[in-house]
């Protein structure tokens, strides 16, 4: 059995649709990347996955509970750290933990265990007895990460859990992740950040604008873009976007060129740098990022 | 099913019960308004009581219940709430609870202040059980208030005044049933306060304008039929809200 089971799924708001006839699995013991650009359904996915909403076509299954027959079993087994979401703020850390633990049918005394050794792991143990209302975002967040996890999900849903957090509490999220893997849980990560996307993930979907675009390892989405390299170009001047040939890619003031042939697209940049009098401040070549990947196959920037 | 009722409710009444909203219309206001309309007036305690706890009952039982939406699609609390193996009628029923809790509970200090100016309560069960209908009734119509899916609570409560208002002005609180025109009565009917005020009058006059059984009857009527337009109101918002 697999872990997640999509066909066909698809979901519209006012006629627009936010995900599009999307189809995937994610294996057991998988930590699965959900990558896409802002309004491409990441959201959406998952808050029918999760059982938030109802998909208007298709069937999902977690860990085979069908999301919309079997919606109450299938949120037993899966916990999530959803993209905006709060505590309450003026409960506790650990009156929210308790909340939750109580809605999934744990009994109190075995909540009380798992609240104290996940918030002592988090870090935020010191501060149970606080209204949450006075935490930092980061603590805040890492609360949420407990409150998801306090369950002990088989799998988990996290959207977007690292985004516009320091850097400690970011990196405690994500060694998090780490110890999730080795101890065999399912994750379904969305996230902006690529790095952490292809230091986390085993398996990598891209959704475009509701359309699963493309599902590989990390490693093999990175040469699926046809073995081609990076090449970035900075110029002491801005220069019209067509005096380049080769289709170039617009990156903060630089400009991003995949190629086969970097000999003959290098020559090229040489040559119009003087023929019009332009200076090369930087010319880089490499091997694509996945971010290189993401933006080639989503037509599109990665902008949060 | 039922123990989760009781988690939302629990935890319902430590987020709202003190909540500003909540101690403006379901305690200050019911206060003022009996003021404003008794004081002064040569109206007997026995008369007066029943109108004062129909008040008081109304507006706790409608304060808790309309703020409780609104709030949590505000502070972003209800989507991890939801995520949780619970449904959309277990959360109503937790946040109807809470504000029943209230609204029985506050209605005790008219009862009180009865007493103390010498009004006895001729059938204490009667009203025990009419208390309890109502403060069910009322919960469900306030619940009914926060259908629509704003994060704004003083859309909420600008909606359920209006609504409150007129209910209260038609009812048989201040004019007796006895007293009024055919008409009155035909357009009393419709306010469900009238049948609470009517049971509260018997069980301390010792009569009253309906038979009882008319008055429960009516009351749970109503109950029915707010609590199930609150759920079906609700269950379709509920993916509005996020
Ligand atoms: N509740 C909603 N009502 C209307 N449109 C929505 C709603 N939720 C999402 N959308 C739209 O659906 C699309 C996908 O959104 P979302 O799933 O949040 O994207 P992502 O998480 O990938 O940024 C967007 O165009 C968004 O505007
Ligand atoms: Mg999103």
């Amino acid at each position: 059995m697999e872990a997640i089971e999509v066909k066909d799924m698809s979901k519209s708001f006012n006629g627009i649709k936010a995900v599009d006839c999307v189809s995937f699995s994610v294996h057991r013991g998988e930590i699965f990347g959900f990558l896409g650009p802002n309004g491409a359904g990441k959201t959406t996915t998952v808050r029918m996955l999760t059982g938030v909403i109802k998909p208007d076509a298709g069937e999902a299954r977690v860990m085979g509970c069908d999301i919309v027959k079997d919606t109450q079993k299938a949120k037993e087994v899966l916990g999530v750290v959803p993209e905006t979401a709060n505590a309450y703020p003026d409960l506790t850390a650990w009156q929210n933990m308790m909340l939750i633990a109580s809605l999934y049918g744990i009994p109190r005394r075995e909540g009380e265990i798992r609240t104290a050794s996940l918030l002592r792991e988090f870090g935020i143990y010191e501060r149970r007895l606080s209204k949450v209302k006075g935490f930092s975002k980061g603590m805040k967040q890492r609360l949420i990460f407990c409150m998801a996890l306090v369950s002990n999900p088989e799998v988990l849903f996290l959207d977007e859990p690292t985004s516009g957090l320091d850097v400690q509490s970011a990196r405690m999220i994500r060694q998090m992740i780490k110890e999730l893997k080795e101890e065999r849980k399912t994750v379904f990560l969305t996230s902006h950040n690529m790095q952490e996307v292809g230091e986390l993930c085993t398996r990598v979907g891209i959704i475009n604008k509701g359309k699963m675009v493309t599902i590989d390892s990390p490693e093999n989405l990175r040469t699926k873009i046809g073995g081609s390299l990076a090449i970035e170009v900075r110029f002491d001047k801005a220069v019209d976007k067509s005096m380049l040939d080769f289709n170039p890619e617009r990156v903060g003031d630089s400009y991003r060129i995949y190629t086969t042939e970097p000999h003959e697209v290098i020559c090229s940049i040489v040559e119009l740098a003087m023929l019009n009098g332009l200076k090369i401040k930087n010319l880089n070549v490499h091997s694509p990022s996945l971010e290189d990947v993401f933006v080639k196959l989503t037509g599109g920037s990665n902008e949060q | 099913m039922s123990s989760k009722i009781w988690v939302i409710a629990r935890k319902d009444i430590r987020m709202y019960y003190f909540k500003g909203p909540v101690v403006i219309f379901g305690i200050l206001t019911p206060l003022f308004l009996f003021l404003a309309f008794y004081i002064g007036r040569n109206l007997p305690a026995a008369f007066l009581i029943p109108g004062l706890m129909a008040m008081t009952l109304f507006f706790t039982s409608t304060s808790v219940s309309p703020v409780i939406m609104p709030s949590e699609t505000q502070m972003k609390t209800l989507e991890r709430l939801i995520s949780c193996p619970i449904t959309v009628r277990t959360l109503i029923a937790g946040d109807i609870l809470a504000s029943f809790i209230f609204g029985a509970c506050i209605s005790a200090v008219p009862v009180a202040v009865g007493a103390a100016l010498g009004v006895s309560v001729k059938s204490p069960v009667i009203l025990i059980i009419a208390v309890l209908f109502s403060a069910f009734c009322f919960s469900s119509l306030g619940l009914l208030f926060s259908a629509p899916p704003t994060s704004l609570v003083s859309n909420i409560m600008m909606l359920s005044t209006f609504v409150k208002f007129p209910v209260i002005f038609i009812s048989g609180i201040f004019i007796p049933m006895e007293q009024m025109p055919g008409w009155g009565v035909a357009v009393a009917s419709l306010s469900p306060l009238t049948y609470f005020t009517d049971l509260a009058r018997f069980s301390i006059q010792g009569y009253a304008y309906y038979p009882i059984y008319v008055d429960f009857i009516a009351l749970f009527v109503y109950s029915a039929l707010f609590l199930l337009l609150a759920l079906k109101l609700h269950e379709r918002a509920l993916p509005k809200r996020f």
